[in-house]
């Protein structure tokens, strides 16, 4: 049956379109969460939406397991070959169909990378916000199938916030248009549906984003805080004062210094923990914002506290924070990073049991994460050289998304649960909910083939 | 007609009903809330009341019969709202039916509509269980986004028992430039300049006859500024403030400008396509409003329902009845029968006892 696949694909794709030697299938064997490998029987890397239908259906007919992948970012093995089945590639999927400054619309392919968007609509005075710390690389479908989110969407929200509109291939080969190009729409929203769905209904070929006009002006404030509490509480005070920050963002002391020994932005290496914190918007707002927000930070037992005083300088700050996974590298051979969310009023209690786990378990965890909405980043290092590393960090990775879970978050802000975390699903749900989630899938796939293995635990799947 | 007043109730009245169910809440959405043949209709206005509060963490979980004003005022004693402005809340609107119609107001132009709300939700599908989604937190992306599903899903996959929303700290003056284009050609050439402006605009409305006012949020320390510098932008501009500013706002969510006996429709369009609209309903007898920089046209039609239905049709828009008599709310071309959304039907109401998409 696979030989006759095989032949029909490959009377479909030719040349460098359809990869089946060992040594091309290895760079797709893992994304981001490289502590899960699995080779692929072939890739195809289609360059046409037409193409991409035409493989979802032949699949279909004999009912070939698929997983599609941008770029590979994901950090919860989303994009993990399933060893029956082929990889869809997307990146030549890369062109900006459309952009409409005036109706700040932009319609896009699904290989699309996130930044090049914002990159497209800059001269017109926008940018598309969901910002990703890995949008340099990271795809605009991957960023549907997860809905990322990033530093900046604590104001203006996830991908799902930002896509009015997706044309896409459902597993059993039917080609649907969702939404369009209004903010508004009619009946249910299933492009909402469809965002986050982690692969399981379909593949998106192309969306309609929507783009906002570039903020006038920014106030980039970064803080030092003796202790990961203190930083904590800031946080706390100021959204109680009501303002809304674009972001806030914070480090521990073990990414600081991992940070200024890799990308060197200045950071303070003394530091228990540094805050960053960046309003945006119109002048004048920002101006007496940024006022309030001083008074705050300045009775909030910061010892140093510098803003940005022009755009390199806000760069400056950025870059630190968004090369911190990177950064990571530099003090540990390896790590898992999490993405458990606790209400925010438990970020410290939740950022302190963290550090007691660390320490029960002898492992080392280095915190960073978006403060304003309580998502955790705790990343979890270890050497994978040495026997039974890889298990003791995994599981205390587990421990620290249960915590959250206990104390009333998700075991998921931004990365997905993909293969990650599938295991802790019923953590956060009931069987009943998930039988009711299989439902959907079980009637969107029936085949069982689209990113199969992901999202549910092993036991209520098809394994890879 | 039945009045469940717990979510037992509601799954006793799901089991047990004998024709497909019509959900109401206030009922103020009289095409979406009436019977037109023999449905079963479950009004849950008994179920009602805040479940959760947490005003620190920005966050309210209540039951989906519950009035919007019962809402407002609780949350307005925090110094929080929802600022997508839902809609009738004067005349009885619930948070249950204003999210199953996916209603916003004018507010939704800043910080977006109903759905960029939503965290989480609990309904009851056909066959009579529970199905939950999202959590109480405000981010989350862990297993499907049921809370958006039920944007605007008219109560096809079921009934929405629970909901769970985020609030944002509530802005404290307000004052709108109002300005008189002449027309909506030029109306519309201007909404579009002001839309990409970096002034953070509240809302943005404009009329047939060319005025468009822009509404502007936020500390009053720097309103005054802020009006002053949005006048700029064209000649001619009207600063509007206090009572008489607040109220303006309130007519256009409340629908006070529709006349007796007229229908509602709600049309999502993008501002290039409504001269176009526009200009087809100039002489009927309609009324029209255009909310969120263009991206809503209600339409106030005194006509048969198949006039507008065709009228819809012909310039390829779709609409979604709110007041008037027609058994399908969906107008023109509003293609909400998917393929997609057939199995998702299927998947939660596969016996139909809930009306057809």
């Amino acid at each position: 049956m696979y030989t006759d696949f095989v032949d029909e694909l490959s009377k479909m794709f030719t040349g460098d379109q359809l990869l089946t030697a060992k040594s091309e299938l290895i760079p797709y064997e893992s994304d981001g969460l490289t502590a899960f490998k699995a080779l692929p029987r072939a890739v195809v890397l289609p360059e046409q939406q037409s193409e991409v239908v035409d493989i979802v259906q032949l699949c279909h007919r004999y009912s070939v397991p698929f997983v599609a992948r941008g770029s590979g970012t994901s950090l919860s093995g989303g994009s993990l070959p399933n060893t029956d089945g082929i990889v869809i590639g997307l990146n030549r999927l890369n062109r900006i169909l459309s952009l409409d400054a005036e109706q700040r619309i932009a319609v896009v392919e699904s290989g699309v990378i996130n930044k090049n968007v914002s990159d497209a609509a800059h001269p017109y005075g926008l940018y598309y916000a969901p910002d990703p710390s890995s949008q340099g690389v990271c795809t605009i479908g991957g960023n549907v199938a997860f809905n990322a989110g990033g530093a900046h969407c604590l104001k203006y929200g996830m991908t799902s916030n930002h896509v009015l509109g997706i044309k896409a291939v459902l597993p059993d080969g039917n080609l649907v248009e969702l939404g369009g190009s209004s903010l508004e729409s009619i009946g249910p929203d299933l492009v909402g549906l469809f965002v986050g769905s982690e692969g399981l209904f379909g593949i998106a070929l192309e969306i309609t984003l929507r783009l906002l006009p570039l903020p006038e002006a920014y106030r980039t404030v970064l803080a030092a805080y003796p202790s990961m509490e203190l930083a904590g509480d800031a946080v706390a005070d100021i959204v109680a004062s009501g303002l809304l920050p674009g972001a806030m963002e914070i480090m521990d002391n073990l990414t600081v210094r991992a940070v200024e020994e890799s990308v060197n932005a200045g950071y303070p290496i003394d530091a228990g923990a540094v805050l960053i914190v960046e309003l945006e918007g119109e002048s004048s707002a920002v101006e007496e914002e940024f006022v309030n927000l001083q008074e705050i930070i300045n009775e909030s037992g910061a010892y140093n506290v510098r803003s940005a005083r022009n755009e390199i300088e806000r760069h400056l700050i950025w870059k630190g924070r968004k090369g911190a996974f990177g950064a990571l590298g530099k003090i540990s051979p390896a790590y898992i990073v999490q993405d458990g969310v606790v209400p925010r009023n438990q970020l410290g209690a939740a950022l302190a049991e963290i550090d007691s786990l660390s320490q029960e378990y002898g492992v080392r965890v280095a915190n960073v994460f978006h403060a304003g909405d309580g998502n955790l980043h705790p990343n979890v290092l270890f050497d994978n050289r040495e026997d039974g590393m890889l298990e003791k960090a995994e599981a205390l990775a587990s421990e620290i998304v249960k915590m959250c879970v206990r104390r009333g978050g998700a075991i998921t802000g931004e990365h997905g649960v993909g293969m990650e975390k599938r295991h802790l699903m019923t953590d956060m749900f009931s069987e009943q909910d998930i039988n009711q989630m299989l439902r959907l899938t079980n009637e969107l796939d029936q085949k069982g083939i689209a990113n199969s293995g992901k999202m549910f635990p092993a036991d209520r799947v098809p394994g890879i | 007609m039945l009045e469940p007043k717990s979510v037992k109730e509601v799954q006793e009245v799901v089991n047990t009903a004998s024709t497909a169910m019509l959900i109401r809440g206030g009922g103020t959405k009289t095409a979406l809330s009436t019977p037109y043949g023999n449905e079963t209709v479950v009004d849950l206005s008994n179920l009602s009341g805040i479940l959760e509060y947490r005003p620190e963490e920005f966050i309210f979980t209540a039951l989906s019969g519950t009035p919007l004003e019962n809402i407002t005022e609780m949350l307005d004693e925090n110094g929080q709202w929802l600022p997508f402005d839902p809609p009738m809340a004067k005349i009885g609107a619930t948070i249950g039916g204003t999210l199953a119609t996916g209603l916003s107001g004018p507010g939704r132009y800043r910080f977006g509509g109903a759905r960029d709300f939503i965290l989480g939700v609990k309904w009851v599908s056909g066959d009579g269980e529970i199905v939950s989604g999202g959590a109480q937190v405000v981010k989350n992306v862990a297993g499907f986004d049921f809370p958006k599903l039920m944007i605007g899903s008219l109560g096809r996959f079921g009934i929405i028992s629970e909901i769970t929303l985020k609030v944002f700290p509530k802005m404290n003056s307000f004052g709108t430039v109002e300005w008189d284009c002449g027309g909506i050609d030029s109306a519309i050439t201007f909404v579009k300049e002001m839309t990409c402006t970096p002034i953070d605009l509240f809302a943005l409305d404009l009329e047939s006859n060319g005025i468009v006012r822009a509404r502007l949020g936020g500390l009053s320390t720097t309103l005054n500024d802020r009006l002053a510098r949005l006048s700029e932008y064209r000649e001619g501009a009207k600063i509007i403030l206090g009572e008489i500013e607040a109220n303006l706002w309130d007519h256009l969510k409340e629908f006070l400008w529709l006349p007796d006996d007229y229908s509602l429709i709600k049309v999502p369009i993008t501002p290039d396509l409504i001269p176009q609209l526009d200009a087809c309903l100039a002489d009927r007898q309609s009324h029209r409003k255009y909310s969120v920089g263009g991206n809503i046209a209600w339409i106030g039609w005194s006509g048969k329902i198949q006039d507008i239905d065709t009228l819809l049709s012909e310039l390829n828009l779709g609409g979604l009845l709110i007041i008037g008599d027609s058994k399908t709310p969906w107008l023109g071309t509003a293609s909400v029968m998917t393929v997609f959304a057939d199995k998702v039907k299927r998947a939660f109401d596969a016996e139909e006892r809930f009306l057809p998409l």
